[in-house]
This record gives C-alpha cells, structure tokens and sequence, in this order.
C-alpha cells in the first residue's frame, strides 16, 4: 500500500511537470518527423520496396516510432540526474517511501511520457499510407510501453551511478545513438555486415523496434521484419520476451542500486 | 525533563580514515530549541542526515520518540520534518503543487491536508503567490516554503540545517518569528545546526560541535558565563586618572582598548549603575558587553568559530564528504 502510494506519487509529479512542459512534446517530436518526412521522403524513391508493399519512409515509420520511445523513455534517468542537481531529491529520499518505490515511480513516469509521444508519431500513419486498425494501435500499446519500461529503468540505473549531469548527458549520447542507429530502426536486419550484425543483436533496442515493426505493417508471418539468432527466426512473442527478461533485470538492477545510494 | 524525545549515544561516523562524527552523546527534550553550533565541516549536518536516515552512522545509537533511526527508518521518516541547507523545492511546480506532492508523499487525506496547506501558506505569508512556479520566487520565499513543507505532515521533531543561512537579516527574522510562533502553538521539537552566534543564541539548549567532538552543552546563559565576566568599556577625559581611579576603586586593572579603556565585572547589569553614580573622572561613553557565544567558542578551542575558511585539510574533506553525500 505504501509502496502503490510512493509510485503513484512519483509518476504523478513527471506528469505534471511534463503538463507544465508542453512544449517539450513539440520540441521532441522535431528530430523523429524531420527523420520521417525528410529522409524518408528524399530516399523512398530512389530505394524501391523494402517488404511488400513497403516502401522506405513506411519502412522506417515503425523505426522512428521505436527511436521516439526509446530516447524519451532515457529521460527518467535524465529526471533523476536532475532532481539531484536541484536537491528535490533529497525531499524524495527522506520521505517515508521506499526507494524501490521512487525508482520504479521514475521509470514508470518517463515510459509514461514516452508512450505518450510514441502514439503521436502513430497520428502520422495515414499521411505516409499506413493504416492502422484499432486493433494495431492496441497491440502497439503494450509493446511500445514494454521498451519504455525497459529502457527508462536501464536510465535510472544510470543515474544512479553517474552523478553529474555533464557526465550523464554525454554517456547518454555515447548509448543513445548507437542503440537507435544500431537497432535496425532504419535498415533491414538481414544481409549486415558480420560486427554490425552481433552489435545489432546485442542491442537491446532492437528487440523493441522489430516487434513494432511486425505488427505496424502487418507482416507477422512473414519474416521480412523479424531478428534471426543463431539460425533461427524469432517469433514477435520471443521477441517481447527477450526485451522482457532485460527490462525486468534493468528495473531490478535499479531498485537495487537506487536503494544504496547515500 | 519530560522524556527524551532525542537521544543520541556513542554516535561514531567515519569516511574512511576520516571521523566526521566523534563519539557524540545527547538527548533533547520535547519541546525543546537545540542548537548545534560550529564551524563549517564541524560535523553538523553528518549529524543531522543520520538522525534523518540519510546516512548510517559507523556505531553508535539513534533514537527519534523510541524509534531506531536505522532499523525502523520509515517510521521515523513519517515523524521528522526537514528544511535542508540548500533548496530541496521543484521549481517548475508552483508553492502549492509542492505541499501538495509533500502531503501525498506523507500520506496525508486531502480533508486533513488541504486546511492545513493553506493555514501554513497564510502563516509564512506565501498564500497570495501559492499558484505561481517556485522558480519566480525569491530566495527567502523558497526558504519559507521549504518551512511550511517541512511542518505540512505534523512533524515531531523539525530539523533546521542552517536554516537562515544566505539570507538578509529581515527575512531571518521573520523566519525565526516563525519557528518560535510554532513551538509556541504546536510544541514541535525543534533541532537546528548554525554557525551565527545570534542564531545559537535564541536555542534553549547549545551543543558546540567542533572536528566531530562534542565540546560544551549548556544553556546560552550558563555558556557564556562559564566565559566570566562582563566588559565594561569606557571613554573619559583623562584615561590615566580614570584607570587609577578603577584600580582605586575596584582593585581591577583596567586595559587601554582603542582611546578608551575597558575592564572585565562579574555582574555587569548591577555594576553599571553604581559605577556611573560614584564614578569621579568625567565619562564620555560607557558601554558593557555579554560575553558573546564567540568568546565561548574561543575560550574552549583558541580559534574563533567564524576563521573557518583556512586551509584546513580536515574541514575540507568534511566539506568534501558532506557535499557528495547530498548530491
């Protein structure tokens, strides 16, 4: 009871920060739709179909969805660096809430927001030629959340470790990028390069994004879109669980060291 | 003395080599102002972050109204009130938004955390600004904030980490009419660290804490008397017949201070008045000083408590220690 108190109230202050911040929606949407718009329009016609009946930018949506979530989620770790810096931390840690409470709260308020803006960029499916069904949108939901969990709570870890928002802000674009780059959002996963190929399945993104991707263009039994590893084609089900396992060792990990940190 | 609601025994913290905290022993009463006075990096706020649960002391005991500070941390939480050293407020939220997250942190119902949100923000006299952003306030409003936050829950005890430290002396004023006014209305316990003399002064009791020891703990009054006696500082026409006029007098030797002379008594308040009566040189000033907290400090350590900014290598890794814990 205490500990849904303690979560609830953590999530609910990111929220409300984020209500007051509206203009950071605007602000992080720029880089993903200049991506969408830009070079998937300035590349589609020369690059020909990527599945059937996919072109690039339609190819890529799924990507971008996947880079939007995944960028915002790492905010949690971003929020915690900062409270830090601003002492409101310190307000948190001396309430009588757990620290697991508060970690959790942490991640749970970024994937919130993450979400959030995910199912933005989905608004802009019909003016690319998606379509999407309710039934689409509601698969996507979950699984657009089980990343933001996933990777907020490996930002939180994180912050637990690396004090400084100097320091965060650059370890975080020395892993941001590489896991958006290296994670299949923008090319097909067969035919890489052999040491493109293991950094792409050791990312973690990638178990997101592929997911996504199947069942944003509607190819789950085909495996255009899937990961194979070591010989086998993974089913979106593997997948989910594969992302799932490092999620919940991440938000483990960060519970962990959330609650040993004077 | 009722019950201690403090108590404090053996208390040993150590970063390494480096004993921040040494071998402290005390108690408070309910209802109490305790101060604890000392340089910067005395151990003040090592002190106050493990009465608070920030940090685990080495050994020793910690008790806050029966409750171990170690082994029963949330309870005590639920019982403590902190203003902290430096600002601990969201500044994009508004004054209100950050009671509101305190409350729902302490679990407080809305029907009994409202009322008592708004009777607080009347008290520190920040109700009119209760909805704009605590970025736009100044720094002695976010103070009274962080004040009203720190009693929202009820708080037994209030722990004040140099409470008025940066601020103008009228905002400290008004933060100290406050604190008193509830202690006065709501018999908090009330525990600060400082190190302005005048602030000490207004405790009921005073720990001077100086390189992790506990050097003196005593009411002000009886502090400042374990110092002696008053000074007694006089300007006249002529300095050599009044001096031997003092000694004459008095039997007390009397030195030249500046163009005047000044001499020590030991009850100043009665000795005034006898001496301006009977007194046969002409006298163009006269003023007596209390022996102040400082003189206490000086006596007891050689050093006076505000030459703390040397390069003192112990105080600076304190510092150091201190710093990175509230990070």
């Amino acid at each position: 009871m205490n500990h849904l108190r303690g979560v609830y109230t953590i999530w609910y202050r990111d929220i409300l920060r984020f209500w007051h911040d509206r203009m950071r929606l605007v602000g992080s949407l720029t880089f993903p739709l200049l991506f969408l718009f830009v070079f998937g329009s300035g590349l589609s016609a020369r690059m020909g179909a990527l599945g059937p009946g996919v072109d690039f930018t339609q190819f890529i949506f799924p990507g971008i969805i996947g880079m939007t979530v995944l960028m915002s989620s790492f905010m949690a770790g971003v929020s915690v660096v900062w409270d830090r810096e601003f002492g409101f931390l310190k307000e948190v840690l001396v309430a009588p809430i757990s620290r697991a409470a508060v970690a959790v709260g942490k991640t749970l308020g970024s994937a919130t927001i993450a979400l959030l803006q995910g199912m933005v960029i989905l608004l802009f499916a019909p003016l690319i030629g998606v379509s999407l069904s309710a039934g689409t949108v509601l698969m996507l939901v979950p699984l657009m959340f089980l990343l933001a969990v996933s990777l907020g709570s490996f930002g939180v870890l994180m912050a637990t470790r690396i004090r400084s928002m100097e320091a965060f802000q650059a370890a975080m674009q020395m892993l941001m990028f590489p896991m958006v780059f290296l994670s299949g959002a923008f090319f097909p996963l067969q035919g890489l390069p052999t040491w493109m190929n293991v950094l792409v399945k050791l990312n973690p993104a990638t178990y997101g994004i592929a997911p996504i991707r199947q069942v944003v263009l509607g190819a789950e039994s085909s495996s255009a879109y899937s990961i194979s590893l070591f010989g086998q084609t993974l089913t979106v089900w593997n997948e989910v669980a594969i992302l799932a396992i490092f999620g919940g060792i991440m938000i483990l990990l960060a519970i962990w060291s959330f609650g040993n940190q004077e | 003395m009722n019950k201690p609601i403090i108590e404090v025994e053996n208390l040993v913290k150590r970063f390494g080599e480096l004993v921040a905290v040494d071998n402290i022993s005390f108690s408070v009463a309910p209802g109490e102002i305790f101060g604890f006075l000392g340089p910067n990096g005395a151990g003040k706020t090592t002190t106050i972050n493990i009465l608070c649960t920030l940090t685990k002391p080495t050994s020793g005991r910690a008790i806050i109204a029966g409750l171990d500070v170690v082994r029963q941390q949330s309870q005590v939480r639920q019982l403590i009130g902190l203003v902290f050293q430096d600002p601990s407020l969201d500044e994009r939220l508004s004054g209100l938004q950050n009671l509101r997250f305190h409350g729902l942190v302490y679990g407080m119902p809305s029907s009994v955390r409202e009322p008592r949100i708004e009777q607080l923000l009347r008290m520190v006299e920040l109700w009119d600004k209760r909805r704009s952003k605590v970025q736009t306030y100044s720094g002695g409003m976010k103070r009274r904030l962080e004040l009203a936050r720190g009693l929202l829950h009820h708080p037994k005890v209030l722990f004040l980490d140099e409470p008025t430290l940066g601020l103008d002396p009228q905002t400290r004023n008004r933060i100290w009419e406050y604190i008193l006014e509830l202690r006065e209305r709501e018999g908090t316990t009330i525990f600060l660290t400082t190190h302005y003399m005048d602030e000490a002064e207004k405790a009921d009791r005073i720990a001077i804490i100086d390189y992790g020891k506990l050097i003196a703990m005593d009411t002000p009054e009886r502090l400042k008397k374990m110092v002696g006696k008053d000074i007694i500082s006089v300007k006249t026409d002529d300095n050599d017949k009044a001096a031997a006029e003092i000694k004459l007098r008095y039997q007390i030797e009397a030195r030249r201070d500046g163009d005047g002379l000044s001499f020590e008594v030991a009850n100043g308040e009665e000795f005034l008045p006898i001496f301006l009566k009977e007194f046969g040189t002409r006298i163009l000033t006269v003023s007596l000083r209390r022996p102040s907290l400082d003189d206490v400090f000086l006596k007891l350590t050689g050093r006076e408590i505000r030459e703390e900014e040397t390069s003192d290598t112990f105080r600076a890794m304190i510092r150091q220690h201190v710093r990175r814990m509230r990070r």
